[in-house]
């Protein structure tokens, strides 16, 4: 008995621990549209110039699926994200998906050291408060969309969201056609 | 606890540790461009765990206090990003520049200056959860090391979104 005690005392432990580690790293997701029971709505366009001197409109990537990020250069959380951004654009971009990541930071000098130190491999903008309002506001970072092919916001995450949730909802959409 | 029963405890948690150490120290992640490996070895920006928590006041309670007539106001100081402050902040509060910016923490002087040191002053942000933010504690540092000594910082404990706006507390937009 003592020694069943003994061991149910390290899973207790062993337990918390565990959640509190995944408590740190899992954030609110907002599904809409499918699954959700609401309507899904239309990503607001915009049209901004990326880091490279490019247009960067998101009504050019209609037919693809979309990784919107609001990040900042001072976000952590952001930050940490980004590698794996990186990852999901090298394994999925030949099959119509792309990464877009939109700065919130107040000037663009550090973001695009940011972006040629770490040779992000989508396109980046720095966007402005009007730009995050049309999107319900990104009133805290990171803020993550994906949008379907049609142009729709299929989910949106707030905080850090594990990268796994990222990878099945863009799976999920590349699978359908 | 006898010692056969101690080891048994000891292995177990040994085990855990085992499971869980390596993910708690992942490496830095390496991708590889082409060119050679980049590796994100960046540290998080910044964290507000520092801040003694007498220091702090919660939302719920400096809600009550910005709406209690009676009450005595405190000098509300925004001092995260830009375009979170013109999107949604305090009522009555001023932006400095962001904390963790020279030019934030230059403005923040430049505000509190001729102000007595013991003037009741509240810094916040709310750009990413507490233990992220690299705003508010050197803010903070800036005031203490002037002499201010009735300093509160805002505990936000997610984001300002979440914790103030979606809360229901009184909002203003605009810079």
């Amino acid at each position: 008995m003592r020694s069943r005690t003994v061991w149910l005392i390290a899973l207790v432990a062993v337990l918390a621990v565990a959640i509190g580690v995944v408590n740190r790293r899992w954030a609110p997701v907002h599904k809409v549209g499918a699954g959700s029971g609401g309507e899904s709505k239309l990503a607001p366009d915009f049209s901004l110039t990326d880091l490279d001197g490019r247009k960067l409109n998101l009504a050019d990537y209609k037919g693809k699926v979309v990784l919107l990020d609001f990040w900042a250069t001072w976000c952590g959380p952001c930050r940490t994200e980004i590698p794996h951004f990186v990852e999901m654009q090298n394994k999925y971009g030949t099959n119509g998906f792309q990464v877009i990541g939109i700065s919130m930071d107040d000037d663009a000098k550090p973001v695009r050291e940011f972006y040629q130190q770490y040779k992000l491999n989508y396109p980046v903008a720095v966007g402005d408060d009007k730009l995050a309002e049309r999107y319900g506001g990104v009133l805290g970072l990171p803020v993550n969309f994906i949008i379907d092919r049609d142009g729709r916001i299929y989910a949106r995450h707030l905080g850090a969201t594990d990268v796994s949730v990222f990878d099945q909802e863009v799976q999920d959409l590349l699978a359908k056609h | 606890m006898n010692s056969s029963y101690r080891n048994q405890f000891f292995i177990a948690i040994y085990f855990a540790a085992l499971v869980l150490l390596p993910a708690a120290n992942a490496q830095a992640p390496v991708l590889f461009d082409g060119t050679g490996p980049v590796v994100f070895d960046f540290q998080a920006a910044g964290s507000a765990d520092s801040i003694p928590r007498s220091q702090l006041i919660t939302p719920e309670d400096l809600a009550k206090s910005l709406t209690a007539a009676t009450t005595p106001k405190p000098l509300l100081l925004g001092v995260g990003p830009r375009s979170l402050y013109a999107q949604a902040h305090i009522p009555g509060s001023e932006y400095m520049g962001a904390g963790s910016s020279d030019g934030g923490r230059k403005q923040l002087l430049h505000r509190v200056k001729a102000l007595p040191h013991n003037t009741a002053i509240v810094l916040y942000c709310g750009c990413c959860p507490w233990d992220h933010c690299p705003n508010v504690q050197p803010a903070y540092d800036e005031l203490r090391v002037l002499g201010f000594s009735n300093v509160k910082v805002l505990f936000i404990a997610n984001n300002f979104g979440t914790d103030w706006v979606d809360k229901g507390y009184p909002v203003a937009k605009g810079e």
